[in-house]
């Protein structure tokens, strides 16, 4: 198993686990969302080629409304 | 009297050479419903809405909230709810990431109780944005000095508060505003945070703001719609009494009719 930090849960996974199949495995949306893997933003193109290791940060994020703080 | 320079007697609102007839931006939060978001976004005549960037649930399934917009509309995220430069320019990264758009209101609060702006993790997120391409409007505390600073790291344009977000106070310094105008006059100056109803708005046009960003005044009024078109016109008519160049204020009375020839 793999074990990887999204949006600060603990989340166990089968290995090996790709970002695009983790946000399969997630069932979100893929469009409009956005990603990050351990600070730094992977881009959409690249989430199939991204393999996750243990202990991994990953933060998906998407839009709500919302005009200031 | 006043200096008209090109850019900010220009009939549209310039934002990094693209040109937006309407000077109304306004937010997506706070509505009672989609429905009333979309009406009042019409009615406004708003073409830019800002929206915020968060976490995705992950325990349930979520629609996405940009299907609620309008597609005609920009959409321009923000940096809500950052407290560091850090926080700030991975939230812009993301956004740019998820929207590809190069546009983003910078924000950086300093205090949970007034939301006030930090100006120093504002001015080192905006280094570091420009660098990157992005076309930053940063959200700041209504000062001149930090105002040049802004524009000096490259920023497109500069978004003063009025008063404290979600306040509906109008603005609270108004002499600030006319000076960052006089002192500044080819910046992009956007007013943003504090209006409460129409005229704010239009006193922060005829003060000289090349255009205002709203969210609370138009949510939460009783009907959104309608405050919506409020704005819509306060601000048109704030930018035409700026542009006319209003009269001097006087202590005392001056009357507009001739003296001779009144009947004894």
């Amino acid at each position: 198993m793999l074990r990887v930090y999204v949006n600060g849960e603990a989340r166990d996974f089968p290995s090996p686990l790709s970002l695009a199949q983790l946000i399969t495995e997630l069932d979100l949306p893929p469009a409009r969302i956005a990603v990050e893997l351990n600070r730094t933003v992977v881009r959409r193109g690249d989430w199939s080629a991204t393999e996750l290791n243990e202990d991994d940060r990953i933060e998906i994020v998407h839009f709500v409304g919302g005009g200031r703080s | 009297m006043k200096e008209k320079t090109p850019e900010s007697s220009r009939e549209s609102l310039m934002i990094a050479g693209r040109a937006f007839s309407s000077r109304l931006i306004i937010g997506t939060g706070k509505y009672r419903s989609y429905e009333e978001m979309r009406a009042a976004h019409t009615s406004s005549g708003a073409e830019m809405v800002t929206v915020a960037v968060r976490r995705v649930p992950l325990d349930r399934s979520s629609e996405s909230f940009l299907d609620h917009l309008d597609p005609a509309l920009q959409i321009l995220p923000n940096t809500a709810g950052c407290y560091s430069a850090d926080d700030a320019v991975r939230t812009a990264r993301l956004a740019r990431e998820a929207l590809q758009t190069d546009l983003v209101k910078l924000e950086v609060i300093g205090d949970q109780t007034t939301l006030f702006p930090d100006n120093e993790q504002t001015l080192e997120a905006a280094r570091i944005l420009v660098k990157e391409g992005f076309i930053v409007l940063p959200y700041f505390n209504d000062d001149l000095i930090m105002a040049k600073k802004l524009l000096d790291a490259g920023c497109a344009g500069i978004m003063p508060l009025a008063a404290p977000i979600g306040s509906g106070l109008g603005v609270q310094n108004p002499a600030n505003l006319r000076i960052m105008r006089e002192q500044l006059p080819d910046a992009t100056i956007i007013v943003d945070a504090g209006v409460g109803t129409a005229s704010d708005a239009a006193i922060a046009m005829e003060l000289g703001a090349d255009g205002v960003l709203m969210n609370t005044a138009i949510a939460e009024a009783d009907d959104p719609s309608k405050m919506g078109l409020a704005m819509k016109l306060a601000i048109q008519a704030g930018r035409l009494a700026y542009l006319a160049g209003r009269m001097p204020k006087r202590l005392y009375a001056s009357a507009s009719s001739p003296l001779q020839g009144v009947i004894k």
